[in-house]
Formats: C-alpha cells, structure tokens, sequence
C-alpha cells in the first residue's frame, strides 16, 4: 500500500495584484484587485514505503506548495490526499508524529541556546522518554559527526553544523516519511556530501520515505531512483532517473576525434554541431538514426577516436525547464 | 500524568533559560515599565494639595501593587506570533504534536521567572525611597492577590490571542494590539485608580475586560477590594471568567478558521 497518495491534487492562490507607481499604489488601496494563480494544477502520484523521490522544477513552479499540502500546512483547493493514511491537513496527532518537514532556508533551533536544548524540547512535544532521548540524540549525533557543536548556541555553528543539527532535531522522533526542501542549500560540498550520506543511512536504518526538492542535482542523483519533474504547476515527469533521457532527450552525444579538421557543411550532414574545436567535434545525433549516423562517421571521415555518450541529466532537466517543454 | 509534568518542566526550564540569555533586555524591560511609579508621585503630589479620596500611603500601596500585576502580566505574544507568521517559522511549530500556543505560555512564564530578580529590585529601591507606600499584605490578599494576578494574565494573554490570530488575514496584526492599548491604558488602572474616576466612567468600564487586568487584581493586592465584602470579589471574578471564556472561544474559532486560510507564508 502506498504511503502516499495524491488524486488530483491542486492550489491555487488568490493573489494581490499591484501596479507600480504612486497611481498604481492608490488604486491599490482604494479598490484592491485579485489574481487568482494556479500554484500546483491537478496532480496525481503514489509513492511507496522506503523509496527516496527527488521533486524537482524550476523556482516558482510548485515543489514547496506540494510539500505544504503533503505535510499537512495548507488545505488543497481541490483533490486528495492521504500520507502515511491520514489526511494531512486535519494534523492529527498521530500524522504528526510519523512526518517531518525540514527546510533548507528556515530553521527550528532556538538560535540563542545549545542545540540540546532544542532536542529536549523536541524530546517532550513528541513524548519521548528522557533515556531515550539521550539515546537517540547519541545515535543520530554519531551518525552526522556532531559532538561538542550540541553544546555551542546555535548562532555559532557553521551553517553545515547548523543543517546537521536541524536534521537531528527533526528526526528525534524517528519520522517514516521525510518531506525535504532544499536540505543541502548553500552547504559547501563536503557538507552537502555529509547530509546525503546520512540521508542515505537514515533510509536504510528506518525505511523512511523520503520526498526531496534540491537545486543540486548530485543530491538527487545520488539519492533518488525515481523522480517527480513539475513545471508552471503542473506534473510533467514521473518515472527513473534513466527515463528522464528515454522521455526528454531522445538523442546521444557523439564525440569525435578527427586527424584533419572537417568543415562544417560536412558535418552538418551527420546532426546537430555542439561543438567544434580544431579536429576535436561534438555531434548531437537523434537516437533512432544513431547506428547509421556512426557507421557513415567511421565511413566517410578520418576518426581516429569515437565515443558516444548520454547529454548530462542536469542539462536535459534545464532544457526542459528552460525551453517549457511538456509532451 | 508524569509525561505532562515533564512537559511542562521541560518548556519552562528551557524558555526560562532563554529568556536569561536576554538578562540585560530584561532589566531594561523592568525599568522601562515605572510608569506606574510616575504616577505615583504625580497623584501623591495631587493628594497633598487636596483631597482626592485617596491618602498618600492609599496610593503608594495601589501603585506598587499595579507595578507588581503588570511585572507578572505582560504579554508580548503578538508581536512574537506576528514574527512567527512572517518568518515563515509558525510552519515548523504547526508540524508538531503539540498547538504552538504552550510554547508561547511558557515563554512567557519563564520571561516572568526571569525578571523577578528586578522587580524585585526595583520594588526594593522604591519602599526605601518612599515609606508611604510599605505595607504588608494579608496572607489572604497574598492567595487570592497571586490567583487574580494569573486570572488576569490569562485574560490579558486570551486578548491579545484573538488580535493575534488576525494575523492569518493582515500581516500586521499588532497594530490592533497598539490600538487597544489606548482603552487599556486608560480602563485598567494603570493612570488612576479607577475609583478615581467619575461614576458613570466607572461603571462602563466594569463591563470591560480592561479593569480586571490591572485595577481588580490591584485592589485584592492592597486589601481594598476584600474590605468590599466577597459578593464584591465574586461578582468581579465572575465578569473576568465571562471575558475569559468568551476570548478563549473566540480565539479558538479564529485559530481554527485562521489555520484554513493560512498559506504557509515565508515557509
């Protein structure tokens, strides 16, 4: 049974709008004008116990507003959904105890006091036992390398020190599905690094779901088999990593080494010149006359060396984004 | 049982542990709040010069024990909640099992546990300074004195609760806080004894909740309002109780309505 489950699930906002200049702020005052703003259109998806989704897409196109309905925070405008069984937005105790949001731009720690002093307040509000906690805190301190940061105020942690001690935090009551915006934002990369090592043990110790958004793709490439591409609201993608390639870059990359420099209208004939540097070229070759293109190349020009590769997942996920395409 | 105790101690220690973070804040807060020891000297100043009603020793007693309500009912939940929204913080605590709320009562206490150190003080300098204004409580005044003093700490907290959860729909919700400031500087008895005041003034501002965040609990502080009889006491805590539950409904309803409409902002 999926742990969760949207239907048709959608937001929209109604949004003040404004134009510039002192006429449009009197306007504005006098007789207020709304938009109503589509921030994530019907959408449906499942997701199973244990797996690690990436939820990526541009800023602006839905992530966090699907995250807020997932974990309860807002109210759909219209379809369903149930997480770990309940009704996110009714907040039930129980729902509560079993989900954790963490936000990579907002923190939870009382920035003025040892982070202890965070977990003991989290060790209450989630009726943990005082033995416990100290178990669970050394267990999860342990796996994130933190030791004497526990006891520092939080404003002097670094803010790797600071995201590791947010995830502790969060994850003191031992969450089964883990909804995560932006955990790494601007950690450096060993930091990022440490976060997705622990993200990874984590899921394995627990069998947490995990749904992440990251601007950095290494962080879903490393964590996540499957993932969810939305764009202007809408869910475009749902399936592998690979499927990204299948689906949205249906072409290869061919990189040649010639022993004398072709011209370009002698290339062009082969597919799309990437790159032309010297006798060194880069061809993009649609995959369906990938076989003949490459028999012609060794054929009709001096190769010396040929290799042919997949275009980067970052650059087919930013074309996509870039270019609006939706099939 | 034993898991709420431990709650409570845990939210207490630690908020109180934070709030001696901002010892320094705290002390200034303390003497930023003598307002009530102006008055004081002005209305001590008015005595002298002709009757008013009230001595000397009358009006020191009111005053310090006015210091006193307000040292241990101030309420700054508003202005901490409306942050909360702003920030985008309110998301995280709205993902815990626990409403945000006792987090907020318990900031507060532990902001009053802090400060008593200079009440304490300042108390101290003022009886020194002004022997007019020592006396020393009944133990009755004392009980009932500490009970009206949360009693109305919880209607004063039950208020600024429903302006604060205004703050769903206007981001600046504190401003209705500054306006109703006005009413309770003047209906509460920080300025004046309300027995001071003309009867038809008087007897309006009894059906407010503003008398008995200041002036009631004042008055049982000083022994005034037991020398009135307990139908007097009962008939006052009776209107306070009525405000209470009325504001905490009303809250409830504006959290709940509030949580539908909020959009998760800044999270």
């Amino acid at each position: 049974m999926s742990i969760i489950a949207a239907q048709g699930l959608a937001k929209t906002f109604k949004v003040a709008a404004k134009e510039a200049g002192l006429r449009g702020t009197l306007r504005h005052f006098f007789q207020r004008q709304y938009r109503s703003v589509a921030a994530v259109k019907p959408c449906s998806f499942t997701i199973e116990p244990g797996e690690i989704v990436g939820f990526l897409g541009p800023n602006g196109a839905g992530k966090t507003t699907t995250l807020k309905m997932l974990s309860g925070l807002i109210h759909p405008t219209t379809g369903s959904v149930t997480v770990a069984g309940h009704t996110p937005f009714r907040r039930p105790k129980a729902f509560l105890k079993t989900i954790t949001l963490i936000m990579g731009n907002k923190q939870q720690l009382i920035w003025d006091l040892p982070a202890l002093d965070s977990f003991r307040i989290n060790g209450a509000v989630y009726d943990i036992a005082p033995a416990e906690l100290a178990r669970r805190v050394t267990e999860l301190a342990g796996m994130l390398g933190l030791d004497k940061q526990l006891t520092q105020p939080v404003r002097k942690l670094s803010l790797g020190e600071r995201m590791k001690c947010e995830l502790l935090a969060a994850l003191l009551h031992h969450p089964q599905v883990l909804f995560l915006d932006e955990p790494t934002l601007g950690l450096d990369i060993n930091a990022q690094a440490a976060v997705r090592q622990f993200l990874q043990h984590y899921n394995r110790r627990y069998g947490a779901t995990v749904l992440l958004t990251s601007h950095y793709m290494a962080d879903i490439t490393a964590l996540c088999k499957r993932v969810l591409l939305i764009h202007q609201g809408q869910l475009i993608y749902d399936g592998s990593l690979d499927g990204i390639l299948a689906r949205f870059a249906p072409y290869r990359e061919v990189k040649l080494e010639l022993n004398q420099e072709p011209s370009a209208e002698l290339l062009a004939g082969f597919g799309q010149i990437e790159m032309q540097e010297g006798r060194s070229v880069r061809l993009i070759v649609h995959r369906d006359v990938l076989t003949p293109t490459v028999e012609r190349l060794l054929k009709e020009l001096p190769v010396l060396d040929l290799t042919i590769t997949d275009p980067p997942v970052e650059q087919i996920i930013g074309n996509v984004f870039t270019q609006g395409v939706v099939q | 049982m034993r898991l709420l105790l431990y709650k409570i101690r845990v939210l207490l220690s630690v908020n109180y542990g934070l709030m001696l973070e901002y010892r320094a804040e705290l002390f200034l807060w303390v003497l930023a709040s003598v307002m009530p020891f102006i008055m004081l000297g002005a209305w001590t100043k008015a005595a002298t010069r002709g009757a008013i009603g009230m001595t000397a020793a009358e009006l020191g007693h009111y005053f310090v024990a006015v210091f006193l309500v307000r040292q241990l009912s101030v309420i700054w939940f508003i202005y901490e909640f409306e942050f909360h929204i702003v920030e985008g913080r309110l998301a995280g605590q709205l993902l815990r099992p626990m409403n945000p709320l006792w987090n907020f009562v318990a900031a507060h206490l532990g902001e009053q546990l802090a400060r008593l150190p200079f009440t304490a003080l300042l108390v101290t300098v003022v009886l020194l300074a002004w022997p007019d204004a020592r006396w020393v409580p009944r133990p009755a005044s004392v009980i009932v004195g500490l009970f009206a003093i949360y009693f109305s700490f919880t209607l004063r907290f039950a208020l600024q609760y429903c302006f604060a959860m205004l703050g769903f729909w206007f981001e600046r919700a504190s401003a209705i806080e500054q306006l109703a400031f006005l009413p309770y500087l003047y209906l509460s008895g920080i300025l004046a004894p309300l027995n001071l005041y003309p009867d038809a003034v008087r007897r309006v501002a009894e059906w407010t909740p503003f008398p008995y965040m200041v002036y009631f609990p004042a008055q049982i502080l000083t022994g005034t309002a037991l020398t009135h009889g307990p139908a007097y006491v009962a008939e006052r805590f009776a209107i306070m109780g009525l405000w209470t539950v009325a504001l905490c409904l009303l809250g409830a309803a504006l959290w709940k309505r509030g949580l539908h409409h909020f959009s998760g902002m800044g999270a």
